[in-house]
């Protein structure tokens, strides 16, 4: 596969999309781990919700 | 499973979590096969090989405006059916909406540096797509400003709203002025007007594409709801009396 004269344009594309792709799932995968950490340190310190349900519980 | 069921936040977050690792698996596939199908892709005869830009600039582009095109519906559902999930969608959006838009002007632009001469060129269709991204941000600096998540969702789907009017502007620029951005060769009344050999490795990257935003968007608004049961519970451990 040759890419010709511009390949630096076709690659920096393709790196890019990559790059922002994995930033965005990476932020995505860390906001959770902090929520569900945050939500169980709320409930060790004896906060729990009306419902009586884990709030870190997602089934 | 209807939409009201759906309105049940502890429902959504037992649904999202059985089917996301199906859908972060199929995206991946069909990532996949469309990478593989866009490095296979033949050379056009005018971009050379710089037409597997478009095999991302395209599906990316698309996104831009189908992403608010969800936030917009989204807005109508805070404002009007007032559904509890509805401002939790259209904020969980907006950060994976700008995303896309900021790869669709990157990427043409490294596109059209090769093919037009240049960077950028203030047309209708770069403009229009410039403001949406910059619509985004405001959104988002919109929700990060007010710090009770209701008042910002109602003030954030009007301005949604409002800004749905870009969509259309966007989607027929090309139609209505003279623009460098070439006019719609996919989506267009009569047919595509692209070979075969362009057609489906792009068709596949498009449906890979909106596979990934909605895993993402899904994902996001799971993370939404945590956060909010954060905030409601911080709420109530400082209500509470100490001892």
């Amino acid at each position: 596969m040759s890419l010709g004269p511009y390949a630096s344009f076709i690659v920096s594309s393709y790196l890019l999309v990559a790059l922002v792709v994995l930033i965005l799932i990476g932020w995505i995968a860390l906001d959770y781990r902090q929520q569900r950490a945050r939500l169980r340190e709320l409930e060790a310190s004896g906060v729990t919700r009306r419902s009586g349900r884990g709030a870190a519980d997602l089934s | 499973m209807t939409l009201i069921d759906l309105a049940n936040p502890t429902r959504f977050l037992s649904l999202t979590a059985k089917i996301l690792p199906w859908l972060a698996a199929a995206t991946a596939l069909l990532l996949a096969i469309g990478l593989y199908q866009s490095a296979m892709a033949p050379d056009d005869y005018q971009q050379g090989a710089t037409v597997k830009i478009m095999f991302i600039h395209v599906p990316n582009a698309w996104l831009s405006m189908f992403v608010w095109g969800v936030m917009s519906l989204s807005a109508l559902g805070t404002l009007v059916w007032r559904h509890p999930l509805a401002d939790v969608s259209a904020k969980a959006a907006a950060p994976i909406g700008a995303a896309f838009t900021f790869l669709a002007l990157v990427t043409g632009s490294l596109w059209g540096r090769p093919m037009w001469g240049t960077y950028w060129e203030w047309d209708a269709r770069l403009t229009s797509v410039l403001i949406l991204f910059l619509m985004y941000l405001g959104l988002i600096a919109l929700w990060r400003a007010v710090e009770d998540p209701s008042r910002a969702a109602r003030a954030a789907a009007v301005l949604t709203l409002v800004g749905a009017i870009n969509i259309p502007i966007i989607k027929f620029s090309v139609d209505w002025w003279n623009t460098l951005h070439q006019p719609a060769s996919v989506l267009r009344m009569g047919g595509s007007t692209l070979d075969k050999a362009f057609l489906i490795p792009l068709l596949v990257m498009a449906v890979a594409f909106s596979l990934l935003f909605i895993t993402l968007h899904l994902a996001a608004m799971r993370n939404e709801i945590l956060r909010r049961r954060v905030r409601a519970l911080q709420m109530q451990q400082a209500s509470q009396p100490r001892a």
